[in-house]
């Protein structure tokens, strides 16, 4: 029976793996561009969520510095991200993935 | 267990002080806006429309909430409390005053004390955003719609230059606790010049003050900034499909932002809760002698020449002078003096900076869309950055230590 | 009181998650999103991490997920249409995942007895120790990443603005 007011390690650990689960699945299941690129920021606040566990568990700041930088990259990311959806959109007036699909043939 | 009791009593004493600041801004705005167009304003309800707030509030609460059969029902009803929510959260980490002895409990004026109270203001506001952008998603109105995207993005475009005006004077003040922060600002320069931030040393920061300020107007979508909901092009923008209780709430969040931006202001450039000029020179005198002044002039009004034609007023003007007068008196009982006076200074200061906003509003037009983005792109982003950059020079070359 | 906050706040998080996964409209998913990232701030908090937790309320929720949902409603997204999806991944989609999870969950475990508690206060990083990390020993990559910024900026405004026939 774990105290009240200390939470395991473990734990901050498997939150972290179920939101990244959940990440992957919505990246698999869903068809929308849009909603798919928010399930690819989900992925990248589980595991950031995990850097700052072991941050505290090894008493070092590193882990938050990542977080830091996958933060912005994230930042960079989901500017250009949206910028390469506007134009898909103008271009072909639909944001399903399965419709922009000129490269497989 | 006492730190939770203090805690309960502060919370209910700045949410009631809040909360009438809030109904009564409002009135006042009215009151400013219609003298600055040469008319009186609210009149009829109470004393010189005292009482306005009060019937409002009772009209909007009981109004048919209506919901329209269009929308997305979810959506629309979550919007006004998330832009109150986030509107009204921001309070609780400004210091109202120093820390202070009441009935043998030390206690700090100001609900909360973080260590990272600049950035939590900045969390809060930059999340205010949402409530009007889906406001104007779930109203399924193109005019609405229009008024959130046109807000999304000036909230956007807006606090890059607010962070970056805001990230100077950290510079020079060394902390993110805002209790910290003014406190850092005590004392004077010569024994007049106040060591706010907006005077002191290396750098005054008098253009982030003003960038600061320009950019509050565009968070709080006060006029010029008030594309959002510019009613001659966009109906009423992101509110137009709210009646009753959502209205108020865009309404309450709007008072409320502005609030926190101006005591933002306060806090950050304009010194908090310290005087103008030292106690020395008598500065604890000012409030009793403010209301001195305005106690007898009431009563001059009232008594000696009543300029109002309607008789209750010959009544009340008198009235109201006594109690102007007997106010001024109490910031001279020595038991209330150390933490009324300080308290005096912040909100004299927060309420200048408030009525500023009105004046703006009584005085300049609106921008058009184009406008505003080239002001915030071409303008005041450089001159953030250009402050900055000096301001970070400053602070290098006057520090010695590594 | 540590443990009552952690469960609140995962619970939130998990169910936010699973929203995002299944609503329909990607505004909900957006809102579900930003409902993740808040709980996962108060997680940050409780993990002594204060800077990180601001930043976090600051750029995701204040920055990115305003974006976001402005190009939602810019490109007037509705709800995706149903569909596409072969057998196999049907059949196979949601018990593999299932099966990832539990052997994340199962590795977690396994380590959990030699990692020890988190309890609030034991180690707080403010700004101040993070700045002085990233400018001391981190010093490089932070003027990279800035790089990098910049070229997503120009990158971004080259995709987004009108052709000039």
């Amino acid at each position: 029976m774990p105290q009240l007011n200390a939470v395991p390690m473990s734990w901050y650990l498997i939150l972290s793996a179920i939101l990244f689960t959940l990440g992957v699945a919505g990246f698999l299941f869903r068809r929308n561009i849009i909603t798919v690129f928010m399930s690819i920021e989900l992925m990248l606040n589980a595991v950031n969520l995990s850097f700052v566990a072991f941050s505290h568990q090894l008493r070092q700041v590193d882990g938050q510095i990542f977080t830091f930088f996958v933060m912005v990259v994230a930042a960079a990311e989901a500017a250009v991200g949206l910028a390469i959806i506007l134009t898909v959109f103008k271009n072909r007036q639909t944001l399903s993935i399965d419709e922009v699909s000129s490269l497989k043939n | 267990m006492n730190f939770f009791l203090i805690s309960l009593i502060k919370m209910g004493i700045v949410t009631a002080a809040f909360m009438t600041t809030l109904a009564y801004l409002q009135w006042i705005e009215r009151k400013v806006l219609a003298h600055i167009q040469s008319r009186l304003g609210p009149y009829r309800v109470g004393p010189h429309g005292l009482l306005q707030p009060l019937a409002d509030t009772l009209k909007l609460l009981m109004k048919e909430g209506f919901i329209p059969s269009h929308v997305n029902k979810f959506f629309y009803l979550l919007a006004p409390f998330l832009a109150v929510f986030f509107a009204l959260i921001s309070i609780c980490v400004i210091p109202f005053g120093p820390s202070v002895e009441v009935l043998g409990v030390r206690t700090d004026m100001g609900l909360a004390d973080l260590s990272i109270g600049v950035l939590f203001i900045l969390a809060i506001s930059s999340a205010g955003v949402y409530g009007i952008a889906l406001a104007g998603w779930a109203s399924n109105n193109k005019y609405s719609l229009m008024g959130g995207l046109r807000s999304s993005a000036q909230m956007i475009s807006y606090e890059l230059p607010m962070a970056i005006a805001l990230a100077s004077p950290l510079l020079i003040l060394n902390d993110l606790s805002l209790r910290t922060i003014v406190n850092e600002q005590a004392g004077f320069y010569l024994g007049v010049l106040p060591r706010w931030t907006i005077f002191q040393m290396p750098f005054p920061q008098i253009f982030s003050f003003v960038i600061f300020l320009i950019s509050g107007f565009a968070e709080t979508n006060r006029v010029p900034f008030d594309l959002p909901e510019a009613e001659n092009e966009l109906v009423a923008g992101f509110h137009t499909e709210y009646s009753s209780m959502g209205f108020a709430s865009f309404f309450m969040a709007e008072y409320a932002n502005m609030v926190t931006v101006c005591c933002m202001a306060t806090v950050l450039f304009l010194g908090g809760w310290h005087p103008l000029f030292p106690s020395t020179l008598g500065s604890d005198f000012v409030p009793v002698l403010l209301a001195l002044a305005a106690g007898a002039m009431l009563l001059y009004h009232g008594v000696a020449q009543p300029i109002s034609g309607r008789p209750w007023d010959r009544l009340t003007m008198p009235a109201a002078g006594v109690v102007f007068s007997l106010v001024g008196l109490v910031f001279l009982v020595p038991m209330l003096k150390p933490f009324l006076i300080p308290l005096f200074w912040f909100v004299s200061k927060a309420g200048f900076l408030m009525f500023t906003f009105i004046w703006v509003r009584g005085t300049l037009p609106r921008f058009r869309y184009d406008q505003l983005m080239n002001f915030t792109w071409k303008f005041l982003f450089p001159v953030a950055i250009l402050n900055l950059l000096i301001t970070a020079f400053a602070v290098a070359l006057q520090e010695p230590k590594s | 009181m540590d443990l009552i906050l952690f469960i609140l706040f995962a619970t939130i998080a998990v169910v936010c998650g699973i929203s995002l996964v299944v609503q329909k409209h990607p505004i909900g998913s957006a809102l579900s999103l930003i409902g993740v990232m808040g709980s996962l701030a108060v997680l940050y908090l409780l993990l002594g991490a204060e800077f990180i937790a601001a930043v976090q309320l600051i750029v995701y929720a204040g920055a990115i997920m305003v974006l976001f949902v402005f190009v939602i409603m810019l490109l007037n997204a509705g709800e995706e249409a149903p569909g596409g999806k072969s057998w196999p991944s049907r059949l196979l989609g949601v018990p593999l995942l299932t099966v990832f999870l539990g052997l994340l969950a199962y590795l977690m475990q396994l380590m959990a007895p030699s990692m020890g508690m988190v309890t609030f206060g034991s180690f707080n990083t403010g700004a101040k120790e993070l700045g002085r990390s990233l400018f001391n020993n981190y010093l490089l990559p932070f003027e990279v990443t800035s790089v990098l910024v910049l070229i997503a900026i120009l990158g971004a405004i080259v995709l987004a603005r009108k052709e000039i026939d």
